[in-house]
């Protein structure tokens, strides 16, 4: 045998104390300097932090909010009543805020898909694509109370008189659920105009290309092919336009009329409620806190517990749309992001 | 095949709809300023200067003469503006670090299972409504602040001039903070998850540790999304009407730098707030157009915020990670 015996590597030295790593292959905090091991606390203590926060909004309003919340809260209407036991429930708050949040998304989704497919797929002068992509990012980033300043101005003119009632002396209210659900739903639009531009523009070009190779106009690969995959992230952002338009109060106030209860215009019946004033759950909390006109903590909270239970469900059910892969969670991300300002800076 | 495409119609109609909210929104712009001019005409520069109290100027519209010949235009906008000032530039100092800190924490640092949890909980806080954190804010929050900071010597030191409450400076950049906090992480976070993986996976290759990883690579490659964030909360925050109204002490009152740290616990009434306050008495022309000037304002102050944050962006963008 002409190989040597293989030589045995001498014993490898001790490493000095103090420079022991816990693992060959892992990196561990244990290791780090002091003042990353500091920042390390940090995040995760101000992650952590932010968590009990957000549990304890919730945690602390379900408490106080069920304690006065009863069955019999829940189902009555209001009365003006100085007796707080007999001065009635939360139900109007409640029809209002549906009826509101029905009205607004109805308005935005439809309009919002539809813009959305027009920037992606066509976008044509382009001009006018730039300009409407400008606007939906700047009306994302617009207070909602300017936008009630803009509808309590608009709406009182008389060529919109159709949309609410007129008093007495004919003057046009101008307030009513058709123009506050109008005015909601510019704030739920750039969400959902957001949401369908990027999944639509993440969906491969050989679709449209295959669609179009067969024969299919770019309307009816929208239609047929396009628009179904979207669907979840659209919903998506239909389902986070709804939480936006349910926390709103500026608006609610100002341009629905917080009454006490939902009062009916002339007309026929849907007619009448919608051209009529209302109040929803958030304005009834304004008005019962410390800032509004009546003093009513108890009221406020359960009417604000409620509020806040139809938030959670809407984020969660926005969580669960779709496959719950990466991607949506991702989207949802984006999704708050747009609250100031759909433009990705 | 020439002329039309076979889906003009549908091109048209969706065309049609987009130039209708086009048209809209155009339309919502141009009403404020519209409005708004009256109000900065009868007033010039004096607008924006100090010289009166906002809640007296308001209090003289409203119960002055109404015909337009004698009608009261004088405003001075100062206090409002230096409450907004005050009140943003705080809660953007305090959610800032927060911000960035929670969102090296969800993206980088947390274990999956925490993550599955810590995700929704903090988008949770951007869905609560304003005027839940409001009600928080004055039943339980001001009261406290009342209790532990603000003694009766330090009321009475200032007894002369304003009332020291719990709804004052520190309570609303506080909530105000909580309340911006989840769109800068929002922001914050998308722009952390395109950082490409070679950038990262190559400083740990060369033994850099994950927190400087964090540091020197990630967070400098987000730069500019970190600004785009800061300009957008910052929007967001100058436009806070509702919760600003019920927490921030609703008494049009500049702070004084000079009174300490009693300076903190000042009333303040930042301009949405105060369009809040007086927005009863739109029906007085006047106020009407006080009120769209304030608005005007507000909404200038937020385009104006995101020009400078794009114009500054582009030298940081040499470094950053193609969002």
């Amino acid at each position: 045998m002409a190989s040597a015996a293989p030589t045995v590597p001498a014993p490898a030295p001790k490493p000095p104390p103090g420079l022991y790593r816990a693992s060959l292959t892992r990196d561990s905090v244990r290791t780090w300097p002091l003042s990353d091991r500091i920042a390390y606390l940090l995040c995760w203590g101000v992650g952590i932090g932010l968590c009990l926060i957000a549990v304890a909004i919730v945690v602390f309003f379900a408490v106080e909010g069920l304690s006065y919340l009863s069955v019999h809260l829940l189902f009555t209407h209001e009365n003006a009543s100085p007796n707080q036991s007999s001065s009635g429930g939360i139900l109007d708050p409640l029809e209002g805020t549906l009826i509101l949040t029905a009205v607004a998304i109805l308005i935005a989704a439809p309009l919002g898909v539809a813009v959305g497919v027009w920037l992606s797929e066509y976008a044509r002068p382009a001009w006018l694509a730039r300009l409407v992509e400008s606007a939906v990012d700047m009306i994302a980033g617009t207070p909602d109370i300017l936008l009630a300043l803009f509808a309590l101005v608009i709406f009182a003119r008389p060529a919109f008189a159709f949309l609410s009632s007129r008093s007495e002396n004919g003057a046009v209210v101008g307030k009513s659920f058709l123009t506050a659900g109008i005015t909601l739903s510019l704030i739920a639009m750039p969400m959902i105009v957001g949401s369908t531009r990027e999944a639509l523009a993440l969906l491969p070009n050989h679709l449209r290309e295959a669609s179009h190779a067969l024969g299919k106009t770019r309307a009816r690969t929208v239609r047929k092919v396009l628009l179904p995959l979207v669907r979840p992230d659209y919903a998506r952002g239909a389902t986070l336009g709804m939480g936006r338009i349910m926390a709103d109060t500026a608006i609610v106030i100002y341009v629905l009329g917080a009454t006490e209860r939902l009062f009916s215009a002339g007309g026929p019946f849907p007619l009448s409620v919608l051209r009529g004033e209302g109040t929803t759950l958030t304005s009834y909390v304004y008005q019962n806190s410390p800032a509004g006109e009546g003093f009513a903590p108890q009221k406020a909270y359960a009417a604000a517990f409620v509020l806040l239970a139809f938030v959670v469900a809407l984020n969660l059910l926005a969580l669960f749309i779709g496959n719950r892969g990466e991607r949506d969670r991702r989207s949802v991300w984006r999704a708050i992001a747009s609250l100031g300002g759909i433009r990705r800076p | 095949m020439s002329g039309r495409s076979g889906d003009w119609r549908t091109e048209w109609a969706l065309r049609a709809a987009a130039a209708a909210l086009l048209g809209v929104i155009a339309l919502v712009f141009v009403t404020v300023l519209v409005e708004a001019w009256p109000s900065f005409a009868h007033n010039g520069i004096h607008w924006f200067l100090p010289g009166g109290e906002p809640d007296q100027e308001f209090k003289a519209m409203i119960t002055g003469p109404q015909d337009p010949a004698h009608a009261i235009w004088t405003f001075h906008a100062w206090p409002l503006i230096w409450a907004t000032i005050l009140t943003t530039g705080f809660a953007v100092l305090i959610a800032l670090p927060t911000a960035i800190l929670a969102a090296i924490f969800i993206v980088e640092l947390a274990p999956y299972p925490v993550r599955r949890l810590a995700e929704p909980t903090i988008q949770l806080l951007a869905g609560v409504p304003s005027v839940v954190y409001g009600l928080l804010g004055i039943l339980v929050l001001a009261p406290w602040l009342e209790a532990t900071f603000i003694s009766q010597g330090r009321k009475r030191s200032v007894a002369y001039v304003v009332q020291l409450t719990g709804a004052n400076l520190t309570l609303a950049a506080l909530i105000l903070a909580v309340m911006i906090t989840p769109i800068m992480i929002a922001l914050t976070v998308s722009a952390l998850q395109t950082v490409p993986r070679a950038w990262t996976e190559g400083s740990s290759a060369l033994g850099v540790n994950r927190w400087r990883t964090i540091r020197r690579v990630s967070l400098r490659a987000v730069r500019p999304a970190i600004l785009g964030a800061t300009v957008l909360a910052t929007g967001r925050a100058l436009g806070e009407a509702i919760m600003l109204n019920m927490v921030a002490g609703s008494r049009s009152f500049a702070p004084n730098p000079l009174d300490g740290t009693t300076f903190f616990f000042e009333p303040v009434q930042p301009m949405a707030a105060a369009i809040v306050r007086y927005i009863e008495a739109i029906s007085v022309p006047t106020v009407r157009h006080t009120l769209y000037a304030l608005g005007a304002v507000v909404l200038v102050s937020t385009a104006f915020l995101s020009l400078a944050s794009w114009a500054v962006k582009q030298p940081l963008k040499r470094y950053a990670a193609r969002a």
